[in-house]
């Protein structure tokens, strides 16, 4: 018999992968007992002995790739990206956690703080609330700048609890936007001397933001009026400045835009064989969250249909009896990703994507202009 | 949490609102008995009732005991205490009586103590002529320190908002004193029993009987042993041992036939009393007479007696005062104290024929502990005694003077400082020396650990062995069997004091003495045979029982199971007290009543034939609040028993395991463990090792200390910023209240292994969690100055602070008053009091304000703290000390974050320092987009065994799916208080997860599914107070010692590191010589020599001639310079001056 190579046989494609290789690269098989086929296969010829090219390129990622928003509210956001590799998806996962900026409270001037709350965590704590204003229209504050109309926003907090009179509760909306910059007067030696001019504070605004027109009829303010910042009791009074800057996540959590960003890939559930009649009900039972139907096949007589599964969350419960994996296949689409992004009130979600796709667009023309 | 139930929430009002929704279970569910038991009770009630008994019973025997001082010049003038009692806590300065509160006393550094009052009668005359006895009341004779909560305290029977008011958490459990400002704990002592028969074997395997006798007025130990086939008697008044025989005799027993007859009709004790009878006959010993005379030469000569002025009769003396002491003598009647005796010799034999009738001595049914109350009772006698004395000998020293102006008034002379100073210093130094019992004990009191709330609660437990630590032995390390149920088994420390420091129970109770009076009556009431009435013969005849009351010999009695059972149900019924053991020994033939103190003991259900005397209604109507935990102790649904009664009972674990013979039925499984170990979820899952170093870990991990933390001014607090409370939790949390101050955070952790820098236990952080206030932590120190007196009647002053000049940047932080101001960022080298001192202290008094500026050198204070901290001057508080100097306190705080190098621990005895920190987008992330807090490598897994923080990560993670608390409890599972791992994976699947807990995860730096899933969910995690920034060390160059110019060491000095004995072998095996020869003289203490060649000594180098000179050649012909460690040359010199001579001898290198 003369040697044929296998891929020369009659009955193997052309130009394509034989199906088992095939399922292999383009989905997660997610076993009992552990997912296989995790990874992507990058290689432009790692299938090149079977004629099949397995290089990426532009024009077939033009065709193939796919945005479909799903679910779009005020912070909410679930929308698909198919046809992308996962390093591109996670790329922008990473950017809209550490990399898009924010405004969050940096610098807290405390002048009076007899609460329970030490002047540490309580700084802690305003440093947390989000704010809603747009970064955009603010500039980074570098190490020897000082605080100006362009990159600082000063919030003002004066509370007090009278004596005789009930606790109190601190809350987010206590923070007061104050356009004008700072109102704590800087204490400098010749105070008095040049009583003409302005007097000194702890920021130079040349002008107030709120005649800036992007604020002037959106005044600046935490996102939510309801964060608890303290309690005070009868006597106790804070009375502080906090100063607001642009900043990235990766340096404090507190600058992060979004309170998680994350994908998955599409689930795929798969019935291997027919699963009819007792099993198709042990089947729809097993799932809790609804991924099987029953269908009526005339005569009496039900299968089991896959009818959701999207909603499938991995729990295994369909495979875990002994001999389940011969009916039921749990699969991830690679290049399918079911991107969810939860803002936390700076900028909707859908402008965090663009603006985390920008992102990563600067950085790959840096990083060619780096190359040439 | 609502805002209203901020502070001040009562230990029971919301013990668990869950469980008192769901319905009664069919077996009737026990477990509400114990918050009842504890409230009723509170959880250091042994401490209590100790202090509590002290103060009501035990100071009135003592003070009637020694009521009557009497002059020994006039006996007619005499002093009588009528009555003593203790009054409110207070303070008199000036005159003015102040009431104290504790937390007044914490703050300002003084004793939490109240006076004790005395009424007394006395005379009063000069002369002849005596006046009618005289009344006077309310005299005060001392300040006794008063415990917290107990029923002298002001915060006895008060409320959640009472104590608030009085700067009190309610969750503190008292039970310990404040002495000068700190809070000092009596540790429970544990003992060997009192006035017991104790059969043992000595060294060299001789069986030995022994009794530690204690009665009011002496403590003596007799040993009965029997050495080659002879039994002697071992006492420390006698110089040697002494036949028994011969002691048989000097007590009255002359015929050795009834001597015999006692032991008993079995023929084999006669037969080993044989040679000790012989041995008695070859002594020419065969009356009383020849007895006492024969014991009279064997009396140790005590030094101080006055030689043969009492001789005579010396012997009975001991024999009827010091030999078993706790037998009464009366009129001369030794024959109670010949049948105890008898009765130890058959119990030695006994011993001697079967081996199984030892004792032993780690039996916990043979121990005592010894509590608060009754060693102040102690110290309390002593100190009472040696003011008495002081009285008697100032008042014969006034009445002896022949001439006397004032007239005579007996209650002048009390003075009230030697008590109130003795019991102080006692306390504050935690040495008890009471000389009458000869008593040295050390390390008596602690400083109450206030690192963690439980640390405090574990400390009010913990029980101080009698044994030294060092003593390698394993019998009493070991776990005793009798240990159910009364001390926590997993709760001791590593290292060596492994097993003797023990710790209660949750449930245990620890005795107080009861009156033993109407005990015997009763007894005898109930048919036992009074012991004068019955001939040797018939006390041991083979169907009576012995009936011995705390180690007496009450009589016999023919039908003990009756007689037991008789004392029990009145015991049951109220007649005596509940504490009151019955014990019926078969082996022995005994039964032992007992009702004196310091007797462990635990409450349990009674069933009758199997069947529970608690029903559903009684449970409902303790629920609905009709009935408390005396009620069911009053009607006899509950009992106590200590350790040896248990011996009679059958104890069912559950209701539904009893059987006909079973008597009682466990309250709940879980209690068997104390506090500590009861905060562990699951710890009947985990391999035993690892309870007990949570136990111990426990203690350290940082949280919230109690509801008045930010009051206080202890030296250190250690505080977690966000505290949280277990999901996982146990019923010991609720009832403690650790869910109220918890120590830990519930973190979301991934089993996984992860960047390489989780080896050894190491976990890798999340940094966005840290920016979020994980593991945050404030660490706060105080700072004291004293506004000094002296003697001149100057005194310190604190002054306004400059403004300007080159000293006005230290002192930016204070304010106009001189101090620095809270909320100040306080750096190193900042002062914070500007004081100044007078330069003269002494001499002429000075007017108060005639001091001017120049007289006055400044005595600032410095903050030396590390360099690059930012700490922040918490508060400044002001009080005067006991020298009414004003005296003024600075809180430091400082807050942390979690740093590479912070150990953290679960409660599992998982400990592990933070490895790395990595952002949040580099961490995997769960399909629902999970990021764990922390990363935990697996490997901590399979040799430590902890299958139950495998459960608690499941519990978690299910009870935040459901939003419920799951608990934990030790040996839960089959009464409810442990959710089942079944139910718990049922939970996990109905929200979507997987039923092992392990998710499908992705990689956060690629973005690709893990090709494994993932156990990960929350579990409760403690960050202990090891951190690295109090830790870490390193110095380059820095101060020297005086002395040998080499490095200081340790970090507090900033010392240099070490290159030891095992690192230079390392560099001499390396061959690296230069290297040594650096560190070793280089960079520690170099030294240019002058050594003379010819004579070998050191000489020194003179400067104005520029030569070398040998002082001893008195030339500088051949002297050499060369390089010596300056210690070596101390050494040389301090040689020398010790007549030794050390020479060099040089050749050329």
């Amino acid at each position: 018999m003369p040697k044929v190579p296998i891929w020369d046989l009659p009955d193997v494609p052309k130009g394509e992968l034989p199906p088992h290789l095939e399922l292999q690269r383009t989905r997660v098989l997610c076993n009992l007992d552990a997912p296989t086929h995790t990874e992507n296969i990058q290689y432009s010829g790692a299938y090149a002995s079977m004629g099949v090219d397995n290089s990426l390129r532009l024009d077939h990622f033009r065709k193939n790739f796919k945005v479909e928003v799903i679910r779009l509210t005020e912070d909410d956001m679930e929308f698909d990206l198919i046809g992308i590799d996962a390093s591109l998806a996670n790329a922008f996962r990473r950017i809209l956690i550490s990399e898009i900026p924010t405004m969050a409270i940096e610098k807290v001037l405390i002048a009076n703080n007899t609460s329970v709350v030490q002047d540490e965590v309580l700084s802690h704590r305003l440093g947390l609330i989000p704010i809603k204003v747009d970064p955009r229209l603010f500039d980074y504050m570098s190490e020897n700048d000082v605080p100006n109309e362009k990159n600082t926003i000063v919030f003002k907090l004066h509370i007090r609890c009278e004596r005789g009179g009930p606790r109190l509760t601190v809350k987010s909306d206590e923070l007061k936007w104050l356009p004008n910059g700072s109102e704590f007067l800087l204490a400098t030696e010749n105070s008095t001397s040049n009583s003409t001019l302005k007097p000194k504070t702890y920021t130079s605004f040349r002008c107030s933001q709120d005649s800036l027109q992007e604020f002037s009829n959106n005044p600046i303010a935490p996102k939510h009026p309801d964060i608890i910042i303290s309690k005070l009791g009868p006597g106790q009074e804070i009375e502080l400045e906090a100063h607001a800057v642009k900043g990235m996540g990766k340096t404090h959590a507190k600058w992060s835009p979004v309170a998680t960003a994350w994908y998955r890939m599409l689930p795929e559930v798969v019935l291997l064989q027919e699963v009819k009649d007792e099993k198709a009900v042990e089947l729809e039972k097993k799932c809790r969250v609804k991924v099987f139907d029953i269908e009526d096949v005339g005569n009496g007589k039900t299968r089991a249909t896959v009818a959701r599964p999207r909603a499938c969350t991995l729990c295994r419960e369909c495979i875990q009896e002994e001999g389940w994996d011969k009916y039921v296949a749990l699969r991830r689409v690679k290049d399918h990703f079911i991107f969810t992004i939860e803002s936390t009130g700076a900028l909707p979600p859908e402008v965090l994507f663009t603006e985390a796709v920008k992102i990563l667009e600067d950085k790959c023309e840096h990083l060619i202009t780096e190359l040439s | 949490m609502g805002p209203k139930e901020d502070y001040a929430v009562p230990l029971e009002s919301d013990v668990d609102k869950q469980f008192l929704a769901a319905p009664v279970k069919s077996v009737v569910d026990k477990f509400q008995l114990l918050p009842e038991f504890l409230k009723v009770r509170g959880l250091v009630k042994q401490h209590l009732d100790s202090f509590n008994y002290f103060v009501r019973t035990e100071i009135k025997k003592i003070v009637r005991a020694n009521d009557l001082i009497t002059s020994r010049v006039d006996p007619t003038i005499y002093l009588r205490y009528k009555d003593v009692w203790i009054g409110e806590p207070s303070m008199t300065i000036d005159g003015v009586t102040e009431k104290l509160s504790p937390h007044k006393c914490r703050l300002s550094d003084i004793t939490y103590a109240a006076p004790i009052y005395v009424n007394i009668e006395y005379i009063t005359g000069s002369h002849g002529q005596k006046t009618p006895p005289v009344a006077k009341n309310n005299v005060i004779i001392g300040r006794m320190p008063i415990m917290l909560r107990s029923c002298c305290c002001v915060l006895h029977g008060k409320d959640g908002a009472e104590l608030a008011r009085l700067g009190e958490c309610p969750l503190d459990p008292g039970g310990y004193f404040i002495i000068k400002g700190t809070e000092k704990v009596i540790l429970i002592q544990e003992q060997l029993s009192k006035n017991r028969i104790i059969i043992d074997t000595d060294k060299k395997g001789c069986v030995q009987a022994s009794v530690m006798s204690s009665t009011e007025a002496t403590k003596s130990k007799t040993v009965i042993k029997m050495e080659k086939e002879k039994i002697y008697l071992y006492l420390n008044q006698f110089a040697n041992k002494v036949p028994i025989m011969v002691v048989m005799k000097a007590m009255g027993m002359e015929s050795d036939q009834e001597v015999v007859q006692m032991l008993g009709r079995d023929p084999r004790f006669g037969a080993l009393l044989l040679p000790s009878i012989e041995e008695c006959a070859s002594n020419d010993v065969y009356t009383q007479h020849q007895a006492l005379e024969f014991l009279e030469k064997k009396v140790r000569k005590s030094p101080f007696s006055n030689s043969s002025f009492e001789k005579e009769g010396k012997a009975l003396g001991i024999l009827r005062d010091v030999f078993i002491a706790n037998i009464p003598v009366r009129q001369s009647n030794f024959r109670a104290k010949c049948i105890y005796v008898a009765v130890m010799l058959r119990r030695m034999m006994e011993a001697i024929l079967n081996k199984d009738a030892m004792d032993d001595k780690d039996y916990v049914g043979n121990k005592r502990l010894e509590l608060s109350g009754q060693l102040l009772s102690l110290l309390f006698e002593d100190l009472f005694k040696t003011m008495n004395d002081e009285v008697k000998k100032t008042v014969d020293a006034t009445l002896a003077k022949p001439s006397r102006s004032s007239r005579f008034d007996f209650s002048q002379f009390i003075v009230k400082d030697s008590i109130t100073v003795g019991l102080e210093r006692t306390l504050s130094t935690g040495n008890w020396d009471v000389k009458r019992f000869k008593m040295h004990r050390k390390g008596m009191t602690q400083v109450v650990a206030r690192l963690s709330f439980i640390g405090t609660l574990g400390h009010m437990t913990k029980i101080s062995p009698q044994f030294e630590k060092s003593r390698k032995v394993s019998g009493p390390r070991a776990l005793q069997p009798s240990q159910w149920g009364m001390l926590c088994p997993c709760d001791t420390p590593e290292g060596e004091a492994c097993g003797l420091v023990k710790n209660l129970a949750l449930m245990t109770h620890v005795t107080t003495d009861e009156e033993e009076g109407p005990i015997v009556s009763l007894c005898y009431c109930l048919g036992v045979e009074d012991l004068e009435l019955l001939s040797g013969e018939e006390l041991h005849t083979p169907d009576s029982f012995l009936i011995i009351l705390n180690g007496i010999i009450l009589g016999k009695h023919r039908r003990p199971q009756r007689f037991a059972n008789a004392m029990r149900k009145l015991r049951r019924a109220g007649k005596i007290g509940e504490f009151v053991s019955v014990f019926v020994n078969e082996k022995q033939h005994c039964v032992y009543i007992a009702s004196d103190g310091g007797r462990v003991c635990r409450p349990l259900v009674i069933a009758d034939k199997g069947v529970s005397r608690i029903k559903e209604h009684h449970m409902k109507e303790l629920l609905d609040g009709v009935r408390c935990f005396d009620d069911f102790l009053r009607e006899g649904l509950i009992e106590y028993l200590d350790v040896n009664e248990e011996n009679n009972a059958l104890i069912a674990l559950y209701e539904g395991e009893a059987t006909f013979e079973t008597t009682h039925i466990e309250i709940e499984p879980f209690t068997i463990l104390g506090v500590c170990a009861g905060l562990i979820p699951f710890p009947h899952h985990n391999q035993s090792p690892r309870n007990t170093y949570q136990c111990a870990m426990g203690k350290q991990a940082m949280g919230n200390i109690a509801y008045n933390q930010l009051c206080r001014m202890d030296t250190l607090i250690y505080l977690l910023v966000y505290p949280q409370r277990p999901l996982l939790t146990t019923r010991t949390i609720e009832l403690v209240g650790y869910d109220k101050l918890g120590a830990g955070q519930n973190a979301t952790v991934a089993v996984m292994s992860y960047s390489g820098y989780d080896i050894e236990d190491a976990i890798v952080m999340n940094k966005a969690s840290l920016d979020r206030g994980f593991g945050r932590c404030i660490v706060m120190k105080k700072l004291s100055a004293i506004n000094q007196k002296y003697e001149n009647n100057s005194s310190d002053r604190i002054i306004r602070p400059q403004r300007e000049g080159h000293d006005a940047e230290r002192m930016q932080i204070l304010d106009d008053d001189g101090l620095a101001a809270p909320g100040e960022i306080i750096r190193p080298n900042d002062i914070y009091i500007n004081k100044q001192s007078p330069i003269v202290t002494r001499g002429a008094i000075v007017p108060p304000m005639g001091l001017n500026d120049k007289q006055y050198k400044p005595s600032r204070q410095t903050y030396k703290g590390p360099e690059g901290e930012t700490a922040v001057v918490d508060r400044v508080a002001l009080c005067s000390d006991k020298n009414n100097n004003l005296c003024i306190k600075f809180m430091i705080r400082h807050t942390r974050r979690p740093e590479v190098g912070d150990k953290f621990s679960s409660r599992h005895g998982q400990k592990g320092v933070c490895g790395t920190i990595i952002q949040q987008e580099d961490f995997p992330f769960s399909e629902r987009g999970i990021c764990p807090d922390l990363i935990m490598n697996p490997h901590g897994f399979p040799s430590r065994m902890t299958v139950g923080k495998m459960i608690e990560l499941l519990g978690s993670k299910a009870g935040v799916s459901s939003g419920k608390f799951h608990y934990g409890s030790a040996f839960g599972e089959p009464s409810g208080h442990a959710d089942r791992v079944e139910a718990i994976s049922e939970t996990l699947v109905k929200h979507g997860f997987s039923y092992s807990g392990k998710d499908f995860i992705y990689s956060g730096i690629t973005g690709l599914p893990l090709q494994t899933y993932i156990f990960m969910g929350p579990i409760y995690y403690q960050k202990l107070k090891h951190m690295v920034l109090d830790k870490m060390h390193a110095r380059g160059s820095g101060p020297r010692v005086m002395i040998t110019r080499q490095p200081t060491e340790g970090r507090s000095r900033n010392g240099g590191l070490r290159v030891g004995e095992m690192e230079r072998d390392c560099l001499i095996a390396y061959g690296t010589s230069m290297l040594i020869f650096e560190r070793l003289m280089i960079s520690s203490d170099p030294f240019k020599v002058q050594v003379c060649r010819k004579c070998g000594l050191l000489g020194y180098y003179n400067h104005k001639l520029k030569t070398s000179i040998c002082s001893t050649c008195k030339n500088g012909e051949n002297v050499s310079t060369m390089k010596l460690p300056y210690a070596c040359k101390l050494l040389f010199q301090e040689l020398q001056s010790m007549n030794i001579v050390p020479r060099l001898k040089l050749t050329e290198a």
